[in-house]
């Protein structure tokens, strides 16, 4: 090994050591290591590609800064911030008063929330089949194992085949709060990978429903969604995810431990301001409601 | 293990000792030999000690599901095995309700590591029957890199083969009820255990010594009498540790398995219904949970039975391996 080569290997390790170690990173700017600044971004499965557009975007602007974004489901987002191995973490959903106790107790910083983006969560069936619309209620008893045929929805007699996500999902999270009122979903419900492998799982069976964010319905139908049985079936769209009239909508977050540094806090602000948002509907997501 | 023992050890010592008169050279030999000898050692010492530091470690972690207060209020031992309630054997960790039965998981485990087995373990043994008797020496040097090429295809890459296609063919030929299944996990795994029957067996075949053979040909025993009543059951031992080694690795797999499985905790013995097996379990949910959490430590406890699972059949399998051999050589030197 070269002098030189070596010199550049060790660099490399200090930079990783004091990135992974140093506890008041935040304080001061992440990972600063010869005049480059980095920023490891964590979390969401459902946001890593509009994570990633961020950063490629903002970087080629600001190209003193790397931004790196990973993904692994928002709980693990959180683990990795509350354990200090991320900057910013992405998540689907709201952390919970136990993960903002523990962020708290070993960080010493209180969770920063930032709103980012709008999703929404499309119910998707297989493109054959008749069903087009399912209320809330019938959703829930769907994946709680009560409804079990197709013929209850007004499709064939066929038993329904249950796809859903791990339970380290944001999206497992949201769906298990909103939809299932916090009960438990039937054990017969199988648990993929990512909401593609949900939504091509869907594309091959056609007696199959799956959930998922709206950015992957190709090849797949979205469900028009009843917030009850009387009320109009809405699809999801830029607009019915803004203006709350479609019944499945959640926001996408940003958090940090404490105060961002510097300058976490200009790329913060670029995502949310107009530039950022603009790049939201490229990767199928929604921008944030405009301020009134 | 299949390998046949030789006693080149004796004859080089004998070989030294004779040739080596000068004491100078004597002493010098001795110290290198004592030098490898111990550094051969060592690395042995540390493989070992690897593995028990690693159930050390999975041990103490789940070692407070038996001595935690805090931990045991949500989760025992017990309800590891039996029902929760009115509800069954569920396997619901994260819920207002938490249900921690292991049950579903062991059964998907076992359902996907016998069908891969029953698939692969007939497949590679003839495979490796007719590389070592039958093929001609070109055929053989084509077939067997090319099987044992089997052996460095990506578990993920046979995962998503098994997930985009296999599920497909194997719903639309067997009508099964899930798409991804038992069936399809099973046959994804067969793909990584095949590699591993075929070069074991095959290795145990050609051992058999050539005398073996020439000796029963020249009693008058066709080619096929030889190969069952000669050649097979001498090189059964070897063949019966290759099966041991098969299940270990398909019972450890874990990337086929998370992939086309489905990973629905079901307790049922259909093949085509969707099942969850430990490995995949332990995968999907040890990256999120809350270090030093009930499911934390009742995943570590999953670990662990996993590993001692696996720690029996193999110390089962070696007895029987050594029992048969044990018997061959009995009724090899019987007058």
């Amino acid at each position: 090994m070269s002098p030189t080569k070596l010199a550049l290997t060790l660099t490399a390790f200090a930079a990783l050591a004091t990135g992974c170690t140093r506890p008041g990173a935040t304080t001061t700017d992440a990972g600063v290591s010869n005049g480059k600044t980095t920023i490891s971004v964590k979390g969401s499965d459902t946001m890593v590609i509009l994570g990633q557009r961020w950063a490629e975007d903002y970087m080629k602007s600001n190209p003193a800064l790397t931004i790196q974004v990973s993904g692994g489901g928002s709980g693990t987002g959180i683990a990795a911030l509350i354990n200090g191995s991320a900057d910013i973490c992405e998540s689907s959903r709201r952390m919970s008063d136990k993960e903002r106790g523990s962020l708290e107790a070993k960080r010493g910083q209180p969770a920063i929330e930032t709103k980012v983006a709008k999703d929404a969560l499309a119910v998707y069936v297989n493109a054959k089949s008749p069903v087009r619309e399912i209320s809330v209620a019938a959703l829930s008893r769907v994946y709680r194992g009560e409804l079990t045929s197709w013929r209850e929805l007004g499709g064939p007699d066929h038993a329904i085949v249950l796809y859903g996500r791990e339970n380290n999902s944001g999206t497992y999270g949201f769906f298990k709060e909103h939809v299932l009122d916090g009960k438990d979903f039937a054990a017969a419900t199988q648990t993929l990978a990512g909401t593609s492998a949900v939504a091509s799982a869907v594309k091959g069976d056609a007696f199959g429903i799956g959930y998922g964010g709206i950015a992957y319905v190709e090849g797949v139908r979205a469900l028009g969604i009843k917030r009850d049985e009387s009320s109009p079936a809405v699809l999801p769209s830029l607009e019915t995810a803004a203006n709350d009239a479609y019944p499945l909508s959640r926001f996408l977050y940003f958090y940090t431990a404490g105060e961002p540094s510097p300058s976490m806090k200009r790329f913060i602000a670029w995502v949310t301001g107009p530039e950022g948002q603009s790049t939201i509907a490229d990767v199928g997501y929604y921008p944030l409601p405009k301020k009134s | 293990m299949a390998a046949s023992v030789h006693s080149s050890g004796d004859h080089a010592r004998r070989d030294v000792s004779a040739t080596s008169t000068r004491p100078s050279l004597l002493r010098r030999v001795r110290w290198s030999e004592l030098l490898a000898e111990g550094a051969i050692f060592g690395v042995a010492l540390v493989s070992i000690l690897s593995v028990l530091l690693i159930l050390v470690f999975v041990g103490k972690e789940a070692l407070p599901l038996l001595t935690s207060a805090e931990v045991r209020r949500e989760v025992t031992p017990a309800a590891l095995f039996v029902p929760h309630g009115d509800a069954g054997f569920l396997w619901q960790p994260v819920s207002a309700d938490p249900k921690y039965n292991i049950l579903p998981l062991f059964a998907g485990t076992l359902k996907v590591t016998l069908v891969s087995l029953v698939v692969a373990f007939p497949l590679s043994v003839l495979a490796a029957l007719y590389v070592s008797d039958f093929a001609a020496r070109r055929a053989r040097e084509i077939i067997k890199p090319l099987i044992e090429l089997m052996a460095g295809v990506p578990s993920v890459v046979v995962g998503f083969f098994a997930l985009m296609v296999l599920s497909t063919w194997v719903q639309a030929v067997f009508g099964t009820e899930h798409r991804l299944n038992a069936l399809v996990a099973g046959l994804g795994l067969s793909f990584a255990v095949c590699p591993i029957v075929f070069s074991i067996s095959e290795e145990a075949l050609r051992a058999v010594p050539a005398s073996y053979r020439a000796a029963a040909l020249a009693l008058g025993a066709t080619r096929s009498e030889t190969l069952l009543h000669v050649v097979l059951p001498a090189a059964m031992p070897g063949i019966a540790a290759a099966g041991v080694l098969g299940f270990g690795r398909a019972i450890g797999e874990t990337m086929i398995v998370l992939l086309a499985s489905g990973n629905a905790a079901l307790l049922d013995a259909h093949l085509g219904r969707s099942t969850r097996t430990v490995t995949a379990t332990i995968a999907q949910e040890l990256g999120e949970v809350v270090v030093g959490s009930p499911h934390y430590h009742v995943l570590f406890a999953l670990g662990a039975l996993l590993f001692l699972s696996t720690l029996a059949v193999n110390l089962a399998g070696e007895r029987i391996v050594r029992h048969m051999r044990g018997t061959r050589r009995a009724s090899a030197e019987a007058p």
